[in-house]
């Protein structure tokens, strides 16, 4: 009883892992730049396909494989915000939203019509076997255990880069006042730039993540409406608060489907999130203060 | 150019600004009535689709272009007015009564979602409609001793004062009159204190409340006028498809029931009767354009593709929409040979940040 509670934590970590960090991806761009990206699912999606072609069609090892479809997602990141993004800088919200849907919609349908991706499924092939690991009277799965290990890896990484680099700090800087940084002497455009960058990269990485699990095909980049609950149930501008609400609903939604009827999984996230919202509008970790007129 | 020279108070708010409106409004009504004269069968199907996306269009239109709210779920209370008229005609009520329960049904769900709005602003209310959205889908799927599920509803052909409206013509002659009341109610509904407080809401939720407009009610009730007619336009949908399941309510529904105020013209009720006739005419001219593609472009994609691109381009090059496009268009002609080219150009602009510093 106690073993297979265990499992399921395991299991629903994992999982909240990948949601973790697509809601990372979307809070990265909307602090920086107030702009909520509705492809960022989408974004991952692309990276998995560039993953599998660099391990599949080019026979690269995995390490090799995420570099590449990392720093590939990150230039496409770059080039949709100075492209796509920038002329619409100032515009309502909401239009701004609904562009990053047109986005998504393109992405889509673009992977269907690039030659040797199109509209199967795939398997991305990693060095984490099947197999499993015996620890007491528990069972985990090694897949699961890497996502885990690999997330956190990221996350200390994408820590140091913001604590520590000059690049980091000018990012942080900009995403909390982009007048006073642009006094400071940073360039605010370009670090915007460099931003939607880094949320691809961490996009794609997460596309790798979640191949295993779901398969690569055109769809998948639909985790990233799981992903959106995640990010609003940490509060959508705090980065430890997309770790934590990726974690929430990841494991939410594991224990619904083993505990819960059948039909609360895929509706668990969301009652999640609808609750969170009532009891606190602004997410667990977010600032609630007045706007001052 | 026509100038109205106004001498009374009701000028300011008459229907009709002058003649010329009346004429070629009433040329225009002459014409639809006249259609199905010289139409063929397929073509008046699309029109019937047309008509039933313009009326959910306006009711999206009340809330997103006039009273500034956003809403990711609004196949929800499409789902909603098309399951309550499925359901009620199943037991026999007559469509006169069930049209008004679909309405009202679906008002009280958008009260309910009008609720948190009260609280949520931006992005956190998309989340909230959208969580509504999926939650209410997965609620029709699995609630299958009244809705029957995955396995769905039929439909039998509207039947009023005793006649059959199965035919093409005479199906489109009701949604016709329906979508020209909602028109017409609209119009009223934003002409009065109500739609001035809408609009006020949607510039400025601090002013409006300053100005003694409660925000609390006019948001609630922008929810359930929207939701109301939304659900008028599901009950017709669904007697259209006269077959309907819980997958034709998903998320991506609501996505495309947005991209007809944002296609349309935001703030704008023709936008919504434009937008919805583009979002018909463009799956028929990209099935046209399948055969002149290669292969692997005219797959399933390409509809996916072309409708993002329309999306991203009206946004960055016709923020105004296709309403947007008519006005200057129009005022081209009228002002030949002084049309400048900045005329429309936005004012300068600022960002408007949700943020506190």
């Amino acid at each position: 009883m106690l073993n297979q509670l265990l499992q399921l934590i395991v299991a629903g970590v994992a999982q909240g892992c990948v949601y973790a960090l697509v809601a990372l991806g979307f809070v990265l761009i909307y602090k920086a730049t107030e702009t909520v990206n509705f492809a960022q699912g989408d974004l991952m999606m692309l990276g998995a396909f560039f993953a599998l072609t660099a391990s599949v069609m080019m026979g690269w090892p995995y390490w090799a494989t995420i570099l590449f479809a990392v720093i590939v997602m990150a230039v496409v990141g770059m080039l949709l915000e100075k492209v796509v993004l920038r002329p619409v800088l100032g515009q309502p919200a909401f239009t701004v939203v609904m562009i990053t849907i047109g986005v998504g919609y393109v992405l889509r349908g673009v992977v269907t019509m690039v030659p040797g991706w199109g509209t199967d499924t795939f398997t991305l092939p990693t060095p984490f076997s099947e197999g499993v690991v015996r620890f007491g009277g528990v069972i985990f799965a090694v897949q699961q255990l890497a996502v885990i290990g690999m997330t956190t890896a990221l996350c200390a990484a994408l820590y140091v880069f913001f604590r520590y680099s000059k690049l980091g700090v000018a990012m942080q800087a900009t995403s909390q006042n982009q007048l006073a940084a642009a006094y400071m002497g940073i360039p605010v455009r370009r670090v915007n730039m460099l931003v939607w960058g880094l949320s691809a990269g961490v996009a794609a990485f997460a596309g790798i993540l979640l191949a295993p699990v779901t398969f690569v095909h055109s769809n998948m980049g639909f985790i990233g409406l799981k992903a959106f609950p995640a990010a609003v149930v940490g509060g959508f501008g705090s980065v430890p608060g997309a770790i934590v609400g990726g974690l929430i609903i990841g494991l939410v939604e594991a224990l619904a489907g083993f505990y819960m009827a059948e039909g609360f999984k895929d509706v668990a996230a969301y009652v999640v999130v609808l609750i969170v919202l009532l009891i606190k509008p602004s997410g667990i970790f977010g600032e609630t203060a007045r706007k001052k007129v | 150019m026509r100038f109205v020279f106004k001498t009374r108070y009701d000028q300011d708010i008459a229907l009709f600004k002058h003649n010329g409106q009346r004429f070629w409004y009433g040329l225009l009504m002459v014409v639809l009535l006249a259609l199905p004269f010289g139409l063929e069968e397929y073509v008046m199907s699309q029109l019937h689709f047309v008509l039933i996306y313009s009326i959910i269009g306006l009711g999206l239109m009340l809330l997103v272009g006039f009273t500034g709210q956003i809403s990711l779920g609004h196949a929800a209370f499409l789902a909603v007015g098309a399951y309550t008229e499925a359901l009620l005609q199943a037991r026999g009520v007559p469509f006169l009564v069930s049209l008004p329960c679909a309405a009202l049904f679906s008002a009280i769900a958008g009260l309910v979602v009008g609720l948190p709005a009260l609280r949520l602003k931006g992005i956190y209310l998309a989340i909230a409609t959208l969580a509504f959205n999926v939650i209410v889908e997965e609620v029709i799927t699995r609630w299958e001793s009244l809705t029957g599920g995955n396995s769905g509803q039929h439909l039998k052909p509207i039947v009023l004062f005793g006649a059959r409206f199965d035919g093409a013509a005479a199906f489109y002659y009701l949604c016709l009159a329906l979508t020209a009341l909602s028109i017409f109610a609209l119009l009223n509904l934003l002409r009065s204190p109500t739609g001035r407080a809408f609009v006020a809401i949607r510039d400025s939720e601090i002013s409006a409340s300053c100005m003694g407009v409660n925000l609390a009610k006019y948001k609630t009730l922008s929810f359930a006028i929207s939701a109301a007619l939304t659900g008028i336009g599901g009950a017709l949908y669904a007697h259209k498809v006269t077959f309907i399941s819980p997958e034709q309510f998903t998320l991506l529904q609501s996505i495309e029931l947005v991209t007809i105020v944002i296609l349309g013209g935001v703030g704008s009720l023709h936008g919504a009767v434009l937008g919805a006739a583009f979002l018909i005419v463009l799956p028929q001219l990209i099935a046209v354009a399948k055969d002149y593609l290669p292969g692997n472009v005219a797959g399933s994609g390409l509809q996916s593709v072309v409708f993002g691109l329309v999306l991203i381009g009206f946004i960055v090059f016709e923020p105004l929409g296709l309403y947007g496009r008519w006005l200057k268009v129009r005022t081209w002609f009228e002002l030949f040979p002084f049309y400048r080219k900045g005329m429309f150009r936005r004012q300068k602009s600022y960002m408007k940040s949700e943020r506190l510093r």
